[in-house]
């Protein structure tokens, strides 16, 4: 039933200051049909869809709604036309202290025309409506605040849905759900794609977009960087426009091992999951590879104790390894550079000297007063080592670039010798010269230690590492030595074909 | 650095130094021994509280609590010595206790119970206005008075307890310089060093500024900041200490203007040298800022109800010293 485009989009482009994140997007949205749109962080999704939705003004291009232009200035403006967005966040979607009737018709509760008086009757007849229309099958008068995840994202759909909108754009509907109540989402999909309504998917979970995409839209840079919609659809092509390799770099010498440092045996850390088992080797940089989502995070943050598995245990040179917390992690010599650092690493209050050095104070102090001056001395060394670019050890974090600030979180945890070396997304938001600087100084240290990498790009795996593993769903699915690396295998892992292809 | 920095960082100061010279032309007597040690006695008390606060304002909290922490403290140490007539040394251990063990209270509600911090020392600061009254009955509490069941309370407040309040150690001129001075100044040094020189007050700084990363770096972040709560409340019993021992009575209507004064002094201290945090120095002068304040203007006349509008319109300028004009407020 692919007819003419409902909605297009073409030449959109946006810059935030010097930072052009879409550099002339074309995009086409056909009635009765799910085009997922696929694409790594960065790669412009988050900011294409604001720009649908009304939330950003665009800085180039047109859109056109059913052959009208289309320009929206605020979100309200391109509901009533039509364009519905049902964010990632499901508590922006709805209101949690209300209940299900009220949260159903909010929408008519304000802008013009909208009766001045709250008809309690009149709101659960409307909602009645809606949710009739829609197969919802929730108690009216629950408040939203005790319903399950999946429940509240189908109030928010049905909310959307109200509108009776031509485009919807569901931004990673599936994220917080499990997999049965997917199930019931993908349902209600189904159920809309037969009605005509014109469907964005945005996801990364390679099951969704296999049992909903109609076309798939592959995103990279700001740029469309594939668009797939010949039956089978090839899945593979689209990871790799995603994630495939833009540049090729020196290739790296790959390192084998002997002497292992940690043994991670029958590793559970998720419901369901299947359990992990694997070696880090002395000397050996290992980069796990995989989607957004599949459990790289929660793996790194078991590993530095922040979290606990499910099953499985771990050993390191030879002794049972089982951290407690982050700071028993540190003791062991286990070090983590957390992904996200404007979250989890930078203290905004502290200059690089002091941010440099707060793991170690204890190692840093004598009877708990501070030692200054080998404070300083590391910060200096650090800066020295790493090549951070600033006036001097007192600066402050926020007048660094983000690839300096990045510097500055591993200089933080290479200011001591680790005994693991774990590093999660260490290349976000980190310009390629310092990414390289950052990559060559892992490789040229990687000696009396592992170093385990965790990164969604491939060509940064493909970069730094001795050896590639491939996560997907919560596991690892395969393994590679960087050389004459069989890049379809890995794609393929990526994509999480059928487990025996995998395994 | 530019115009602005400088402003921004010695604007305090200079307007301090402005203030004392005003008040010097203006006001007969200001400059003397005596009256710089009645502004450091004036001072002392809602210093002490403010230190402590600055210590849970450091940990990204804050601590309404300390003003009926330091009243309670009052009536304990009151009802200790003249209800059930025990001594000096008594009534000092009884105050840190109920200091400590409202601290860990606070701590456990905030960090354990998720209480917001700003509701859960609301609810203990009403809890202790409450509770401080109950074993009288509401009655203040000094020698010869009638208790609830008709007995007369014979105790008095111990000798060396009173020297708290009210002796003076000499220095240069004979009977100079209060005891709660001299505390003051101690537990200011103390808290100062703690907060710059060792690594636990590092830690708390970090906590204060991006707690995740504080935790990812190792430390016991709970801990942290159930600490700083007990350091509050400790303080804020010594506070009520010195007010006992200056009062020699257990009034229950004195020390309503604690909590805002010691509040208003730690705020002020985020603007002493450009900090833009807390800290203990600028807590310190922020305290002194506005013991100066109100000493210039009682000298001068002043009627008393303006004083607290005062004291607001310095608070208020110099939290726009802090957020605005250095921009690293938030973020």
């Amino acid at each position: 039933m692919v007819g003419s485009a409902v909605f297009r989009v073409e030449g959109l482009r946006k810059s935030f200051g010097q930072n052009e994140v879409l550099g002339g997007v074309s995009l086409e949205l056909h009635a009765g049909e799910v085009t997922v749109l696929m694409g790594a962080n960065g790669a412009g999704k988050s900011t294409l869809v604001k720009i649908i939705s009304g939330v950003y003004e665009r800085g180039g291009g047109t859109m056109s709604l059913a052959g009208q232009d289309f320009a929206p200035n605020t979100p309200a403006e391109a509901i009533r036309a039509g364009v519905v967005t049902v964010h990632q966040n499901i508590n922006d979607g709805v209101v949690a202290d209300l209940d299900v009737a009220t949260n159903l018709t909010l929408d008519r509760l304000s802008g013009s025309g909208a009766p001045f008086l709250f008809n309690p009757a009149r709101v659960r007849r409307e909602a009645k409506a809606v949710a009739d229309r829609m197969g919802l099958a929730i108690d009216l008068k629950a408040r939203v605040s005790d319903l399950s995840l999946a429940d509240r994202q189908m109030v928010a759909i049905a909310r959307a849905l109200a509108h009776q909108p031509k485009v919807l754009i569901l931004d990673e509907p599936t994220s917080s759900l499990s997999s049965a109540e997917a199930d019931r989402l993908f349902a209600l999909v189904d159920r809309l794609r037969e009605q005509g309504v014109a469907i964005l998917y945005i996801s990364h979970r390679m099951s969704d977009i296999r049992r909903l995409a109609d076309r798939i839209v592959s995103m990279r840079d700001g740029v469309i960087s594939g668009v797939f919609d010949k039956k089978p659809l090839d899945y593979e092509g689209a990871v790799n426009a995603m994630l495939g390799r833009k540049i090729h770099l020196d290739q790296i010498v790959a390192r084998d091992s002997a002497k292992a440092i940690l043994t991670i045996d029958g590793l559970r850390i998720a419901p369901g999951a299947r359990p992990i088992s694997l070696t880090l080797g002395d000397g050996e940089v290992v980069a796990i590879t995989g989607l957004v989502g599949v459990g790289k995070t929660a793996l790194a943050e078991t590993l530095f104790g922040v979290r606990r598995p499910l099953a499985g245990t771990m050993t390191m040179n030879g002794k049972p390894y089982a951290p407690g917390s982050a700071g028993e992690a540190i003791a062991a010599g286990v070090f983590l550079v957390a992904k996200d650092r404007a979250t989890s690493g930078i203290v905004g209050g502290f200059n690089i000297e002091r941010n440099v050095s707060l793991p170690f104070l204890r190692r840093m102090s004598n009877l708990g007063v501070l030692k200054r001056r080998l404070e300083r001395a590391t910060a200096r060394r650090q800066i020295e080592e790493l090549g951070i670019v600033c006036r001097s050890e007192k600066d402050e974090l926020a007048s660094l670039s983000g690839g300096n600030q990045q510097k500055v979180m591993v200089a933080r945890w290479m200011a001591q010798d680790a005994t693991l070396f774990i590093l999660d997304e260490p290349f976000q938001g980190v310009d390629i010269s310092a990414r390289r600087d950052i990559a060559a100084k892992l490789r040229a240290s990687a000696n009396g230690r592992a170093t385990l990498l965790f990164v969604t790009e491939l060509d940064e795996a493909l970069e730094t590492a001795d050896r590639i593993l491939v996560m997907s769903e919560q596991t690892i699915v395969g393994a590679h030595r960087n050389a004459e690396v069989d890049l379809d295998r890995l794609l393929a892992e990526v994509a999480g074909g059928p487990l025996h292809n995998a395994a | 650095m530019t115009l602005r920095d400088h402003a921004i960082r010695y604007g305090f100061i200079v307007l301090l130094f402005g203030l004392v010279a005003y008040f010097a032309i203006a006001a007969d007597g200001f400059v003397s021994p005596q009256s710089a040690v009645f502004i450091f006695q004036s001072v002392a008390i809602t210093g002490v509280l403010a230190l402590g606060v600055t210590a849970t304002l450091v940990v990204g909290g804050f601590d309404l609590s300390i003003g009926s922490v330091a009243t309670s403290a009052m009536m304990a140490a009151a009802y200790v010595m003249v209800v059930l007539e025990q001594n000096a040394v008594v009534a000092v251990v009884v105050c840190l206790l109920i200091g400590a063990i409202v601290g860990l209270i606070n701590g456990w509600l905030i960090v354990y119970m998720r209480v917001p911090d700003l509701l859960a020392t609301l609810g203990m600061m009403f809890l202790l206005v409450g509770l401080q009254r109950i074993p009288t009955e509401g009655r203040s509490i000094a020698t010869g008075m009638t208790m609830p069941d008709g007995s007369v309370a014979n105790g008095k407040f111990g000798d060396a307890f009173l020297a708290l309040g009210r002796h003076r150690f000499d220095f240069f001129i004979p009977n100079l310089i209060p005891v709660s001075v001299v505390v003051l100044l101690v537990l200011a040094v103390l808290i100062w060093f703690f907060l710059e020189y060792t690594r636990f007050g590092r830690m708390m700084y970090a906590v204060g500024s991006n707690e995740r990363a504080a935790e990812l770096a190792g430390a016991p972040v709970k801990a942290y900041k159930i600490w700083a709560y007990v350091i509050s409340g400790v303080f804020a019993s010594i506070g009520g200490i010195l007010l006992a021992a200056r009062l020699g009575r257990g009034d229950i209507a004195s020390g309503n203007n604690l909590l805002l004064d010691a509040v208003a002094a730690a705020l002020i201290g985020y603007a002493v040298l450009g900090a833009a945090k807390p800290n203990a120095f600028g807590t310190a002068v922020g305290a002194l800022f506005v013991g100066i304040l109100l000493q210039g203007l009682t000298m001068m006349n002043a009627p008393y109800y303006t004083q607290d509008f005062v004291k607001g319109v310095v608070l208020v300028v110099a939290l726009v010293f802090t957020f605005a004009l250095s921009g690293r407020g938030r973020e």
